[in-house]
């Protein structure tokens, strides 16, 4: 016989904001999927307008509590880029490390708070930890250090306040960062060993043939630069993005949706970047993913748990390699003078590529502004992979089948106060 | 279940970053110790389960922007015997208050293709301004041990401790050399509620008022003291504008000097 269902959920759980879901199933099939987002619109876009470049980055720091410094980062590099500044050397070091922090803070949160609870059949973590005490304390001290290397270069770990265009208002001392070298050691030790345990969750079988698109850098896995690429032959400066990509607005949703104008949705995030840029990752993260028994080529969405796990490896690994070779650099910023132009950035937050342009006048008053976080790149690749997803899994009951697409969305670990410009479940089955 | 009944906590958001609500994950030391203490029963960010109201104690982050929320805010307080808000957002409307000072239908145009599909209201409003608040806690963010006492305060029927001076006198307390004396940095420490532990002027940078206005702040004479020291009138708005813009102090001396 076949199904009619109609799949449910009015306010997602264990995604950062506000998102529904809404999947209609007639005859086995899936005739209409929503992933809803209805976080409120908060226009940082527009309110952008009439600010002096100087105050940007403290300002697009609030669209996201979970990945600040991404925000901080592209809009700094976007005005660095308007004023001809190159911030190198230690400086340019610095922010790679204070970034490798907020890659392990959001990494381990969604890995073991957010994430595994859906592989153990748990509601949270905090259910898990009655199970599993020992390997939710080690995800909870992996977080901390995290957050700790964040707030020892940032001031504190939510809304950082040390990174400006051009650099740091105050450049942490060697002694200051001295003692984080030993947790960090300790701390690459307790990611293989969470890898190990992650490796061990009951993967669902699901493969999905994507479009993934990454920054890439000749040296080094990307963070912080690099061209974007993708492996269906996009190869492009990041200056070229609105040539390629295009911004879609649709009615069930606060956040836009984003494609490439030549083909269609795509993937950012950690299984484009492990896809995309494996040769670049250290020794131990390319370990890891054998602990994890992952290689490139891994096209299973669900399986994003173990890339997080293997990229907080590499982040640890990269943290004790700058820290290892740190030296306070005499300067904590370079600048200049504004003058009327237009400037872009793109990094890797946690969650994929976040892109931003400004356009500023001779005061260097903002005139013109624009971000695309990852979380709307993402958007209509999710509901994609539900349509593929559902059909497959007609068997399980109601709840388990809701259950799942909850599962398949936070595969992506949605970021929905980013995204709306974001995320509900609801499953119609007729 | 546990022979002793634990107080019901819920955990509500609104327009807002999910920072404050990331703070209560962020005690990782104390996380579970707070979960073995009460019953986490409507907390979306961090589980799926859902237990029926009434809540002992409702946390709410972010402020009302929509038609929808403005009901929402509500149907919350209805259910919680305590309610406190925490953070920027929502006791004082956050970053998105910004739009109190423009046109909202200019703004929808600016971000949205399709300005018909957004539902939005003209102003960004804390949620005292709806309903009855037991507690404000602030904060861009909130200070996460700051949200342990109040947490702690009112599971205890007590009144949370939190300091009411000004980020000033956190700076006094800590010895730290004064940034607009030493160096000519503007810095809104001397109006601003003390909480976060005075961090910027401890990294060279003057306070940007993430904490807001402090009770009875002299907001004249902080201005007078950013004249001095070089600012315009509209850098002094902009100083003023950020995440507590729509805080009566902050917004009315914002407005005083604007042209």
């Amino acid at each position: 016989m076949k199904t009619d269902k109609t799949i449910k959920v009015d306010y997602l759980a264990r995604v950062e904001g506000e998102g529904a879901l809404y999947v209609k199933i007639k005859n086995d099939k899936v005739t209409d999927c929503k992933l809803k987002i209805f976080e409120p619109p908060r226009f940082f876009e527009a309110f952008l307008r009439g600010r002096h470049y100087s105050e940007v980055p403290d300002i697009t720091a609030r669209i996201c509590g979970i990945c600040p410094i991404a925000y901080q980062m592209a809009s700094s590099q976007a005005m660095e880029s308007a004023l001809g500044l190159e911030v190198d050397g230690q400086l340019r070091d610095l922010r790679r490390l204070i970034y490798c922090g907020e890659w392990i803070e959001s990494h381990v949160l969604h890995t073991f708070m957010l994430h595994a609870p859906d592989f153990l059949g748990y509601q949270d973590a905090i259910q898990m930890a009655s199970d599993y005490p020992d390997q939710v304390a080690l995800g909870l001290k992996l977080k901390k250090l995290g957050n700790d290397l964040m707030t020892t270069i940032g001031g504190r770990e939510i809304h950082p306040v040390n990174i400006r265009v051009g650099g740091f208002h105050r450049a942490p001392s060697e002694t200051e960062l001295e003692p984080l070298i030993e947790r960090i050691e300790w701390g690459l030790d307790a990611a293989m060993g969470a890898t190990e345990f992650l490796s061990g969750l009951k993967i669902p079988d699901f493969e999905v043939d994507y479009e993934y698109v990454a920054l890439s850098h000749p040296d080094e896995y990307p963070i912080c630069e690099g061209r974007l690429v993708s492996n269906r032959g996009l190869d492009i400066p990041i200056e070229e993005f609105e040539t390629h990509f295009e911004e879609i607005h649709v009615k069930h949703s606060t956040s836009l949706q984003s494609r490439i104008k030549a083909r269609s949705n795509y993937l950012v995030g950690p299984l484009a970047r492990f896809n995309l840029e494996y040769e670049k990752l250290p020794k131990s993260a390319k370990d890891a993913a054998k602990i994890a028994g992952i290689e490139p080529g891994c096209n299973n969405p669900f399986k994003s748990i173990l890339v997080r796990s293997v990229e907080t490896v590499f982040a640890l690994d990269e943290a004790l390699r700058i820290l290892k070779s740190y030296k306070k650099p005499d300067q904590s910023y370079v600048e200049t003078k504004p003058s009327r132009s237009t400037g872009i950035g793109c990094t890797e937050a946690p969650r994929g590529i976040c892109w931003h342009r400004y356009s500023i006048d001779d005061d260097g008053i903002v005139t013109e502004a624009k971000i695309v976080p990852p979380t709307s790149q993402n958007q209509s690749t999710i509901e994609e992979d539900l349509r593929q997803l559902i059909p497959t899994r007609l068997e399980l009951s109601k709840d388990d089948l809701t259950w799942m697409c909850e599962q398949a969305v936070r595969n992506y670990d949605p970021c929905i106060s980013c995204s709306c410009h974001f995320l509900k479940l609801h499953l119609d089955r007729e | 279940m546990s022979p002793v009944k634990k107080p019901k906590l819920a955990v509500w958001k609104f327009a807002s970053c999910s920072g404050c609500q990331l703070s209560l994950l962020d005690v990782e030391e104390a996380l579970l110790e707070i979960a073995g203490a009460v019953h986490i029963a409507n907390f979306p960010e961090a589980s799926r389960a859902v237990v029926r109201g009434p809540y002992d104690l409702s946390l709410v982050e972010g402020s009302v922007t929509t038609p929808h929320d403005a009901e929402r805010i509500h149907k919350v307080r209805r259910q919680s015997k305590f309610l406190v808000t925490i953070g920027a957002c929502a006791t004082a409307g956050g970053i998105q208050a910004l739009r109190n000072f423009s046109n909202i239908e200019e703004y929808t145009r600016i971000v949205y293709a399709h300005p018909e599909y957004i539902k939005t209201l003209n102003k960004s409003t804390p949620i005292r301004e709806h309903v009855k608040v037991d507690f404000e806690l602030r904060g861009c963010p909130v200070d996460k041990m700051q949200l342990v006492e109040v947490l702690s305060a009112f599971l205890n029927n007590r009144k949370p401790n939190i300091r009411s001076h000004s980020v000033c006198m956190e700076c006094k307390i800590k010895g730290n050399p004064c940034v607009t004396v030493v160096n000519g940095t503007p810095c809104l420490g001397p109006v601003t509620h003390a909480g976060c532990g005075s961090i910027c002027p401890s990294f060279n940078r003057g306070c940007y008022g993430c904490f807001g206005p402090k009770e009875h702040p002299n907001r004249h004479s902080m201005s007078r003291v950013l004249t001095e020291i070089g600012l315009s009138n509209p850098e002094i708005v902009r100083s003023y504008r950020n995440f507590n813009a729509a805080a009566g102090p902050f917004r009315k001396e914002s407005e005083y000097h604007e042209d």
